[in-house]
């Protein structure tokens, strides 16, 4: 039942003037309930310890192995070898900053989104110690919570044909992340202020609504409704003015 | 050289870290973090369960107080905690779960109406009050008297993370992510800072500060089999060792997770067993009741992995080539609870095992977890010995844990104790001027470059993964669940002999920019000492207590180890010095019965007359 696997790994050291962009070729015996994880440090380990890639969690939680996996984006630690050809070929994610061979700054990148659309929850009360907390409905806080779930790994971005093109381009988990705030009471923010945020190119109209991202998100993150929801509040709240207003009265009263 | 100037520096953008850097950033104080990853992706991330609050909303949590949750800590501990902490904690976590509410986290709330639950695999209803709809609800978790920890869905630890991300982002912490701090600069008195090592350049920087955090995590690398992320390699804890002064409490004081999955150790959260999940051996026989009758698989950790091991070699373990382990049943909780509640258990038994636990048995063993030892710290989150530098969060012995701590108590720890440290470090920098001795700091940048460059130039032979594996195998194997003097002993003398071939490390790669084997190499001489501290401190610890178990001595020893082991690293030596203090000043619980577990003590002469003493 084993099988030698083929690996070709991307390699580029940008701080090494030697370094030029190539593919490399290494070859490793499978083993049982190998996922790429478990492969990629074996091969650090007894091949080439210069390989560079990311893991932290190795459980599909922290999103930080995200790459492209024989074409296709994806978490390395969740990919089990035994669903992969005998052939694996491997990339660091499109669009993020290279920082060598398999990784790449994802986190800069989230963070400056993140700063972009001021993700925290907007408020003008100040927290009182000792008052109870404000009550919430149940299905309310896990709907909040199924839009919390992104882990910002990055896939639905490197799949995005509009995030390749254009590097201001929010993407899809930057949405459903206004989404996640858009549908909590606690943020105060009215229907214009997000307009203001991603009623843009940037933002929701930028997005072609080609299905790339939602097919790749390892969460399965229900980034389509997500996108399309947003979409039409925009259309809605860029009428302006007076509907608008009646609009986001009528949807926060709907919360 | 980069070089930049702070009034907090933190290291660590986990929990605890995020919690403290608010706080001083809120004060109006710059305040910037290192994290070797960008924050989110710190190991808090994955923390499933949730955390312990006593804020009694939930039926089954009815009548809680912070009185209660007290003494479940307490006892959990062994009486191995500091009680002035404990206390601190217990009435503090209600106001800070409120409030992290109040900045978005989405805890799942209080259901009015009947609900139907399930314990040690029986069903049974409870009817939630109209009166309590919307609180904060909460679940069960071993050692707890009361249901009392509040969770969003399985992701508890993503959830509050995140949240506290982006409190950091608007009250302007600044982030350095992918820098590694390498080792402190002080002079002898005052900590001024930190050499860092930059992971996306290799580039060595200089940060000064007015006061300093550790808030690294845990250290369960380490060990062979952990529950731990990747990066827990215990690199704060290093930071203090090499100071020489600054102690490490209770390194020996470490935690086995009942619910590892085999192979690949990740874990899975005590809220299936909290919820009703069962253990069964090789003949799918649930044998827990026969070991605790009262509490079975809710036992605290320690109990339940000590059982567990003593039932797999009383030959009930079930045999696979990744050595025996157990089964974990969640079966009949149904496929409802098991895709809502206990969806990332769910996602883990799919993707990494390829089983099904709505229909089938989750191969589990118990695991590394959680360190309760750490920097020691007074209740301020001051670390004894250098003025100005403070720790919290996993990396620190605070001490609410002892020698054992409650499913739940760790995440809240870190954002508790970041409340409270991070509102000391406040007052401790108001008004607060130290003088910039960089030539301090020339000196430790000058000694962790020549480490670079020797390690780059070596032709010493060892190879850094080798040592590393061999290290994680003496743990694992000696320094386990299970210990005894022979074993100890042989632990460090096996450790001994691998701290002086570290010094003979050399690279089989070139070192250049962000090499992985050169981080790695830089790292292992300290995590083989960090190991050393806890096999030593072991070693010696002639008693038994919480998670620090004992063959040859099976009591717990009040008279004689009712102490804390304060751990240094005098600079040249091959082992730390050790030293102890009293497990706490007062003792609001004295000395007793845990109530589960075997229960063997022998008293000290206090215990008798310590219950007049509040
Ligand atoms: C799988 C799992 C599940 C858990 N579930 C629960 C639970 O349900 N309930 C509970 O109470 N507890 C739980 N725990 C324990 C709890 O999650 C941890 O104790 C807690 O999250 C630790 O938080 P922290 O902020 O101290 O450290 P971490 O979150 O580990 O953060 C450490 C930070 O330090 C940084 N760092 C480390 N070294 C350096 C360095 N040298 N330089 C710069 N930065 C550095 C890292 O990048 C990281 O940002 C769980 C633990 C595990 C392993
Ligand atoms: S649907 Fe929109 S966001 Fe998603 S991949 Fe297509 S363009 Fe990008
Ligand atoms: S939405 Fe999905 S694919 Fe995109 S970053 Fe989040 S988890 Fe990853
Ligand atoms: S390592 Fe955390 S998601 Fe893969």
């Amino acid at each position: 039942m084993s099988r030698t696997l083929h690996f070709e790994i991307f390699r580029y050291n940008p701080m090494d003037p030697d370094s030029k962009p190539h593919m490399q070729t290494y070859y490793l015996e499978e083993k049982d309930n190998m996922t790429l994880f478990l492969a990629l440090n074996e091969i650090r380990e007894t091949q080439d310890p210069s390989l560079q890639f990311d893991f932290v969690c190795r459980a599909a939680v922290c999103g930080s192995c995200a790459m492209v996996i024989n074409g296709r984006p994806g978490l390395a630690c969740k990919t089990k070898t035994k669903d992969l050809p005998d052939k694996i070929v491997l990339h660091p994610l499109p669009v993020f900053k290279l920082i060598g061979d398999l990784s790449v700054d994802t986190g800069t990148w989230f963070r400056g989104v993140a700063k972009k659309i001021e993700a925290w929850v907007h408020t003008t009360k100040t927290f009182d110690p000792n008052a109870l907390e404000e009550r919430m409905d149940n299905d309310l806080a896990n709907e909040i919570f199924e839009l919390d779930r992104c882990i910002e790994c990055g896939c639905c971005i490197a799949a995005c044909g509009t995030a390749r093109m254009r590097e201001d381009f929010l993407g899809a988990a930057t949405i459903n992340k206004i989404a996640r705030f858009y549908i909590d009471p606690r943020d105060e923010r009215t229907d214009e202020e997000y307009f203001e945020v991603i009623g843009t190119d940037e933002g929701v109209f930028g997005c072609m609504g080609l299905l790339g991202c939602e097919d790749v998100c390892p969460k399965q993150i229900p980034l389509q409704d997500q996108l399309g929801i947003m979409r039409r509040k925009m259309a809605i709240a860029s009428l302006g003015g007076k509907v608008g207003k009646l609009f986001s009265v009528f949807s926060k009263k709907k919360k | 050289m980069q070089t930049f100037y702070t009034d907090m520096l933190c290291i660590g953008g986990g929990l605890a870290g995020e919690r403290v850097a608010i706080e001083a950033a809120s004060a109006g104080f710059d305040c910037i973090i290192l994290s070797l990853v960008p924050p989110r992706r710190s190991h808090s991330c994955a923390a499933q369960g949730g955390m312990q609050a006593a804020l009694g909303n939930c039926a089954m949590g009815e009548g809680d107080s912070p009185d209660v949750h007290f003494e479940d800590t307490v006892k959990g501990s062994d009486w191995g905690c500091d009680q002035e902490v404990a206390r601190l904690f217990v009435d503090t976590a209600p106001i800070v779960m409120r409030e992290l509410a109040f900045w978005g986290v989405p805890w799942n709330r209080v259901v009015p109406g009947p609900a139907v639950y399930f314990k040690g695999g029986q069903k049974f209803e409870v009817y939630e009050k109209e009166e309590k709809a919307g609180l904060i609800t909460a679940r069960a978790f071993g050692g707890t008297a009361k249901w009392r920890t509040c969770y969003t869905s399985d992701g508890t630890g993503h959830s509050v993370l995140y949240t506290m991300d982006c409190k950091a982002l608007e009250v302007g912490v600044e982030v350095h992510d992918r820098v590694e701090a390498l080792s402190l600069i002080h002079d002898g008195e005052n900590c001024l800072g930190v050499v860092a090592r930059c992971l996306r350049t290799g580039e060595l920087r200089v940060y000064f500060a007015k006061t300093v955090l550790i808030a690294t995590g845990g250290y369960g690398r380490i060990y062979k089999h952990t529950t731990n992320a990747v990066i827990n390699q215990g690199t704060g804890l290093i930071l203090a060792l090499d100071t020489g002064i600054v102690p490490l409490g209770n390194m020996e004081a470490v935690q086995f997770h009942p619910t590892g999955i085999v192979p690949t150790d990740i874990l899975v959260t005590e809220g299936c067993r909290g919820d009703g999940g069962t253990l069964l051996d090789k003949n799918e026989y649930r044998f827990m009741p026969d070991y605790e009758p009262e509490k079975a698989e809710l036992a605290s950790r320690d109990v339940v992995s000590r059982r567990m091991t003593e039932h797999i070699r009383k030959g009930f373990g079930v045999k696979s080539p990744y050595g025996e382990h157990l089964w974990l049943d969640i079966r009949h909780l149904g496929e409802k609870h098991i895709t809502t509640k206990l969806r990332e258990v769910y996602d883990i038994c799919m993707n990494f095992l390829g089983i099904n636990p709505i229909h089938e048995l989750i191969p589990v063993r118990p695991t590394q977890h959680y360190s309760m030892g750490g920097v020691r710290t007074n209740k301020d989150g001051a670390a004894y010995g250098l003025k100005g530098l403070f720790a919290a969060g996993e990396a620190a012995c605070w001490d609410l844990h002892g020698f054992n701590r409650l499913g739940g108590n760790s995440l809240a720890e870190t954002v508790v104790a970041g409340k409270i440290v991070g509102e000391k470090i406040v007052e401790f920098l108001k008004g607060y001027e130290v003088n910039i001795k960089t030539s301090y700091a020339t000196a430790e940048v000058k000694k962790q470059k020549e480490r670079i460059e020797k390690l780059k130039n070596s032709s010493g032979g060892e190879n850094v993964y080798k040592l590393r594996n061999e290290m994680q195998e003496i743990m694992m194997e000696k320094v386990g669940i299970f210990r005894n003097e022979k074993d100890l002993q042989e632990a460090v003398d096996s450790l001994r002999t691998l701290l002086d071939r570290s010094k003979k490390l050399s690279l089989a790669s070139n070192g250049i920019g962000a090499n992985p084997e050169l981080a790695e190499a830089l790292r292992l001489p300290g995590m083989i000492k960090v190991a050393l501290c806890i096999a030593y401190g072991a070693l010696q610890r002639k008693e038994s207590r919480g998670a620090h178990y004992r063959e040859d001595y099976p009591y717990r020893n009040d008279k004689e180890w009712l102490k804390r082991t304060l751990a240094t690293w005098k600079q040249g030596d091959d082992l730390p010095t050790l030293e102890y203090e009293p497990a706490s000043k007062v003792f609001h619980l004295p000395p007793g019965d845990r109530g589960y577990g075997e229960g063997k003590v022998i008293p000290s002469d206090e215990d008798e007359k310590s219950g007049d003493n509040k």
